[in-house]
């Protein structure tokens, strides 16, 4: 019967993460856009665009390779696979066991990987550039990200997602420091990794500034669609990250009741708002960095992670 | 018994291809008769070595020939360490054979090349085999000698002379330190064989000097900084075949040799071993990969990146030689298991990488990435094989590079427990440099593979490059093909290593192959576990579901055009990326204030005509500020000491006469 | 290890101090360090304030206000003034750079850790693990003096490392609130040395770069 339950858990997941993507960009647009004293596009939007990229027709420049076909697939995949094993609203998740954080970590590695490749495909020189500095900030973040989940992992005794989210949960584990600065970095690479600002704009299509717009640029219809899916997907993944782990407290246990599955359901919905409200305050309220002070920045994610490692090797209770 | 005959007999085979080569090298089909004896003899090892590994489990076989030193003979046995180790070099090796069958076609000297190879070969073959320390050495500097043949075949380019002179001197100096650690552990007794030395009593410094001596020798030969300026030089400068087996295999042997020094000869090492053997690997990992971004030449990049890898090898091993002097036995098999693995499968992506950079090599005649481009189209192929071996180094899922690595942050993980405060504080900065090296490996191969088969061609000998023949080809997706395997099933791989655990690192892991579904899982306390076949399925079902739903439900209409490069697309294939502008960020970002890179820019004065340059100069300040010293004081040494050529008679038999004195002096107070 | 709220919540305001150093060191704006060091000072406020709570010390109290009041507003509205007056809000100068500051700052937290840690295995756990936070904020201090080119920022370095010296004094129990009072007073003064200094040297060299001053040193032998 768990193992029922678990599956459909599973499931049920892989197609919440797919469905609320494009809502949660469309309500942090629509925020944006209210604290800016406009209107904005509907909270819909999103799934608009999509539809509308999906009935385009593809138009691709005549020396790119098979890579600028797939890449889209392979992003999407790799993405999506990750967030289906981020907990949202319960954890018994059933394929849990098969990749820890550093699984996840590595494959929002590769679909950045062919990201970049797919930028360098046509040989331009935004494709160029997005792409070089696309792994700058990869190459700082990535280590910060592991870091942080070096230091969670030592404090819940295993990288495993699931039993991370359950030993926060049981509330024995108190506010603790190394945690504090675990939860400041993951917001850092968060941001970076997700281009929002002041890392990237993801409403800008000047050259100089852009990242991940630079490394799309040649795309159209449906490839367009899937990479900005597979966009929306990742900013769903990190803030259901931040959710699962520092606020745990209304995710449903493996094996629970339907009515507990609807609570975390629940909660998760207003995890998503709340959290989404404040990177739109955040967004608002900074300007975006120039290209060169990032390493700064996203280095600040490193050297936190780095002492929330240390903290916790020298003193198992810090 | 019967396998370690069966792999000497092997090893004399490949000799006397050598032998035969020196006379016949010049005949039509030379290049198909000596590497297809060598892929035959390889394979026939490799068969070999595996049933070593998986028919005994710790019992050694030795086998004692009368030659070399009369009062011992020399020994060959084989137990769990060298069957698995002969496993990577004749895997290797093979790889190497199938693939010169089709590169050794284009090449001109041939004599210059053929004999040595199968010795090469041999060389590798009989370190591993070695039973005593005699034996040993003279196969290791064997080994060095065929190499080094190698590395000048190709003389006629002052490059590759340079290289050799300079891979000379530091392999001689590595046999020198090891001679020196042998002679540490086997004492004034004179008994040379292992199993002597095994059961030999030491002193904590000679342990301790045995470690360092070790270091250097075996170090030097695997690339550990700051011994490694010649493997970036020697590397490159060899026929892509051999390149591959010294950065893939070569490196693997000295590997070898220091576990089997260090882990079973040396007996107990004190913590502090592993804290030396950790910082030197972090160090490596870090700027071996920094090296690797900054290079224009794909195969240096190559070379630098095997640094970087071998590093994360000895952070494996530095952190088994500390949790074994602490007895944490679980932590240490899981370490050791993680850098065995990592052995492996470096040779077997790094084989291929070289292997891609030759066929390149072969298809335009450019190193220089910044010459190439677009050659996905032209060898499409070679590029989609890159690619796989691409993503192997850069540690993605589901290949096998992300397996050795989720081992080793395992690994990391388990030491919190760690007794020392030093390595408190150490292995947390061994971690974050752990993490760096790995996302600035991937970032070095986005750049290569970027640069080199995506694009624009950068010149006409890339705009003309044809695939290059099926034999190379095949090689190359063999070890793709083996590649994916041990990323999918890596469990049977860390059982294989369960017996050197065992026998080294005081514990083992549970047993891999009898858990659900192909999981690995390293400490079940920790509970942390990882199936490569499962993410690789899952991938494979999302994208098929999105393939599926987009052609049912999107418009399938494509079309060609120009680019669209924001409304200006410029035809000069020079506008796009090169090498050094795509590391240009992350040099800016981690070396701008280091001696590493330099920027020259001269700017015409006002009514000047000339175009303003720009120059960027990458040195290695590893090179200025050890070797340059050492090589001026060795110098100053030779010149001073040369001025004993120079003295009359009577100088002369002065010297004898107070050299005289002096030994009867010494014997009167010394007895 | 469920040892409580207290030692979280204090463990939590410690290590929250040594991040505002970290952030101070990494500020580039003479304005944004100054509303760093205000931050800072909030948070040592906030901390010497549950150690009263803790210890059940009531003079902790006014030593948390004198903090807040006179080092969290006090004294950056008079440095946002001294700047405004000697017109320097710009960019700062650092020695070396941004990158190597930060791993210096990390080198530092380490060996502080190491050494409070290893020389007090004996001590009271809350109590030397918030000494080691203490003598981190102050060991950061330092090195923003040392990295730092302009006198007003090595002004405020000097300040930050005193607050590290309050938390080490509130962790360990006993600080008395004449010597808060008296330590006080001596900051105030020199506060006002260093800056009628500031004034006197801006007057005379139209900088207060200390690169500059070093030319006017005298006969070097």
């Amino acid at each position: 019967m768990e193992l029922i339950s678990n599956l459909l858990v599973q499931i049920m997941q892989m197609m919440l993460v797919l469905s609320a993507a494009p809502l949660l960009t469309g309500f942090v647009r629509k925020m944006k856009a209210r604290l800016q004293r406009r209107q904005g596009p509907p909270i819909i939007q999103p799934y608009r665009d999509l539809l509308r990229l999906l009935k385009k027709e593809v138009v691709v420049a005549e020396n790119a390779s098979w890579i600028f076909r797939v890449a889209p697939y392979l992003i999407f995949a790799a993405t999506w696979v990750a967030a289906a094993l981020v907990p949202t609203f319960a954890t018994g998740l059933l394929f849990s066991w098969s990749a820890d954080l550093i699984a996840i970590i590595a494959l929002l590695a590769s679909a950045r990987f062919f990201l970049a490749l797919a930028g360098m495909d046509i040989g331009t020189a935004f494709g160029g550039i997005g792409a070089s500095r696309e792994m700058m900030i990869a190459s700082l973040a990535e280590p910060a990200m592991l870091l942080i989940v070096f230091t969670m992992a030592l404090v819940a005794r295993s990288t495993q997602l699931s039993a991370v989210v359950d030993l926060l949960s049981a509330s024995g584990v108190g506010l603790r420091v190394s945690l504090g600065l675990a939860m400041v970095g993951l917001i850092i690479v968060a941001i970076a990794e997700n281009g929002r600002i002041p890392v990237d704009n993801p409403a800008t299509h000047l050259e100089l500034t852009m990242v991940h717009e630079a490394m799309v640029l040649e795309y159209s219809g449906r490839h367009l669609a899937m990479i900005e899916l597979a966009a929306s997907v990742k900013l769903l993944l990190y803030i259901s990250l931040i959710g699962c782990i520092f606020v745990p407290w209304t995710l449903a246990g493996p094996g629970e009741s339907t009515s507990s599955h609807l609570a975390g359901f629940g909660g998760y919905l207003a995890k998503l708002a709340l959290f989404g409200f404040l990177l739109a305050v955040f967004e608002t309220a900074i300007a975006k960095m120039r290209v060169f002070r990032l390493p700064d920045f996203v280095g600040g994610a490193l050297m936190l992670g780095l002492l929330g490692t240390l903290l916790l090797f020298v003193s198992r209770s810090l | 018994m019967g396998a370690v005959v069966y792999l000497m007999l092997c090893v004399a085979a490949l000799l006397g291809v050598g032998l035969l080569a020196v006379a016949g090298a010049r005949m039509h089909a030379a290049t198909a008769m000596v590497c297809g004896s060598t892929l035959v003899l390889s394979i026939a090892a490799t068969i070999l070595a595996l049933t070593g590994l998986t028919g005994r489990a710790g019992s050694a076989a030795e086998l004692i020939l009368p030659v070399g030193l009369p009062w011992i003979g020399a020994h060959f046995r084989i137990d769990a360490l060298a069957a698995f180790f002969l496993a990577v070099v004749n895997i290797g090796g093979a790889a190497a054979s199938l693939y010169a069958l089709g590169y050794g076609a284009h090449e001109e000297e041939p004599h210059r090349v053929l004999p040595f190879f199968p010795a090469f070969l041999a060389g590798m073959n009989l370190v591993v085999l070695a039973g005593d320390a005699f034996s040993f050495l003279l196969s290791w500097e064997f080994m060095s000698l065929a190499s080094w043949a190698l590395v000048v075949a190709h003389h006629r380019d002052p490059e590759n002379r340079r290289a050799g002179l300079v891979y000379l001197i530091m392999a001689s100096l590595g046999t020198l330190a090891l001679l020196l650690a042998l002679g540490l552990l086997t004492g004034p007794d004179g008994n040379y064989g292992f199993e002597a030395i095994r059961h030999g009593v030491r002193t904590p410094l000679t342990g301790a000097m045995v470690l360092v001596l070790v270091l250097f020798g075996a170090g030097s030969k695997a690339g550990l900084v700051p011994l490694h300026a010649w493997l970036p030089l020697a590397h490159p400068a060899a026929p892509s075949h051999v390149s591959a087996l010294m950065s893939g295999v070569m490196t693997k042997v000295a590997v070898y040799a220091f576990v089997r020094i260090v882990f079973d000869l040396a007996g107990d090492l004190p913590w502090w071993s592993g804290a030396l053997v950790l910082a030197v690997g972090s160090l490596s990992a870090v700027l071996g990969v920094l090296q690797a971004l900054m290079q224009d030449d794909t195969k240096r990049l190559l070379a630098y990146s095997t640094i970087e890898n071998i590093g994360i090898i000895f952070i494996g091993l530095g952190l088994t030689l500390a949790f074994r002097a602490d007895g944490m036995g679980a932590a240490a098999a899981l370490a050791m298991t993680a850098a065995l693995l990592h052995v492996l499968n470096h040779s077997l992506f790094k084989s291929l990488l070289f292997f891609g950079a030759g066929a390149v090599l072969t298809a335009t005649g450019e190193r220089n990435l910044d010459r190439l481009g677009g050659l996905i189209h032209r060898m499409p192929v070679t590029s989609l094989l890159f690619l796989a071996g691409s993503m192997a180094i850069s540690a993605l899922p589901p290949l096998n590079g992300f397996v050795s690595e989720w081992l080793t942050f395992q690994a990391i993980l388990q030491s919190p427990d760690l007794p020392q405060w030093a390595l408190k504080v150490m292995v947390p900065a061994a971690g974050g440099l752990l993490a760096l090296a790995a996302a600035l490996a991937g970032a070095a191969f986005v750049k290569t593979f970027g640069i080199v088969f995506l694009g624009r061609p950068r010149s006409t000998e890339a705009a003309a490059a044809q695939e290059v023949d099926r034999l190379s080809l095949s090689a190359m997706a063999l070890l793709a093909l083996l590649c994916l395997f041990a990323g999918l099933v890596p469990g049977p791989l860390m059982d294989a290593a369960a017996p050197i655990t065992r026998l080294f690192a005081g514990g083992a892991l549970p047993p891999q192959a009898s858990l659900p579904w192909l999981t690995i899982v390293p400490a079940v306390a920790s509970g942390s576990s990882y199936n490569g076949l499962l993410v690789f399925l899952f991938m494979t079902i999302s994208a098929l579901l999105a393939v599926w739903v987009i052609h049912r439900f999107a418009s399938h209409a494509i079309r060609r055009a120009p680019a669209w490069d924001c409304g200006f697309p410029e035809p000069s294939p020079l506008t796009q990326y090169s090498g050094s502008s795509f590391a240009q960020p992350i040099r800016r970002v981690f070396l701008a204030r280091t001696p590493v890179t330099r920027e020259q820019v001269s700017m015409p004065a006002p009514g000047e005509m000339r175009p303003a340059r720009f120059a960027l100069v990458i040195t290695d300040p590893i090179w200025d500020w050890l070797y340059q010293p050492f090589v001026r004081a060795v110098e100053f040494a030779a010149l001073q000491l040369n001025k004993l050529q120079f003295l009359t008679i009577r100088r002369y038999l002065s010297l004898v006469f107070l050299s005289l004195v002096w030994l009867l002096l010494v014997l009167a107070i010394w007895s | 290890m469920g040892h409580g709220l207290t030692f979280d919540v204090a463990h939590l305001l410690a290590g929250g101090l040594v991040l505002v150093s970290f952030l101070m060191i990494t500020q580039h704006r003479l304005y944004a360090l100054l509303n760093a060091f205000a931050l800072q000072a909030v948070l040592l406020a906030l901390s010497v304030a549950w150690q009263a709570n803790v210890q059940n010390a009531p003079h902790l109290y006014v030593t948390a206000l004198i903090a807040l009041l006179f080092k969290g507003i006090v004294v950056p509205v008079g440095l946002h003034r001294i700047i405004q007056r000697l017109g320097i809000h710009r960019e700062i100068e650092t020695v070396i750079g941004s990158g190597m500051t930060m791993l210096a700052g990390m080198g530092l937290v380490a060996l502080s850790m190491t050494v409070m840690l290893k020389i007090t295995p004996t001590a009271d756990p809350l109590a030397r693990e918030d000494l080691a936070f203490a003598l981190s904020v102050v060991l950061l201090g330092l090195l923003m003096m040392v990295s730092r080119r302009n006198a007003v920022s090595q002004v405020v370095g000097f300040m930050s490392l005193e607050n590290g010296l309050v938390l080490a004094g509130t962790g360990a129990r006993g600080m008395p609130l004449v010597v808060e009072i008296s330590v006080a007073f001596s900051i105030l003064i020199a506060f006002f040395v260093i800056g009628v200094f500031l004034f006197r040297i801006r007057e005379r060299f139209d900088t207060v770069d200390v690169r500059a001053m070093d030319r006017f040193r005298g006969e070097r032998r």
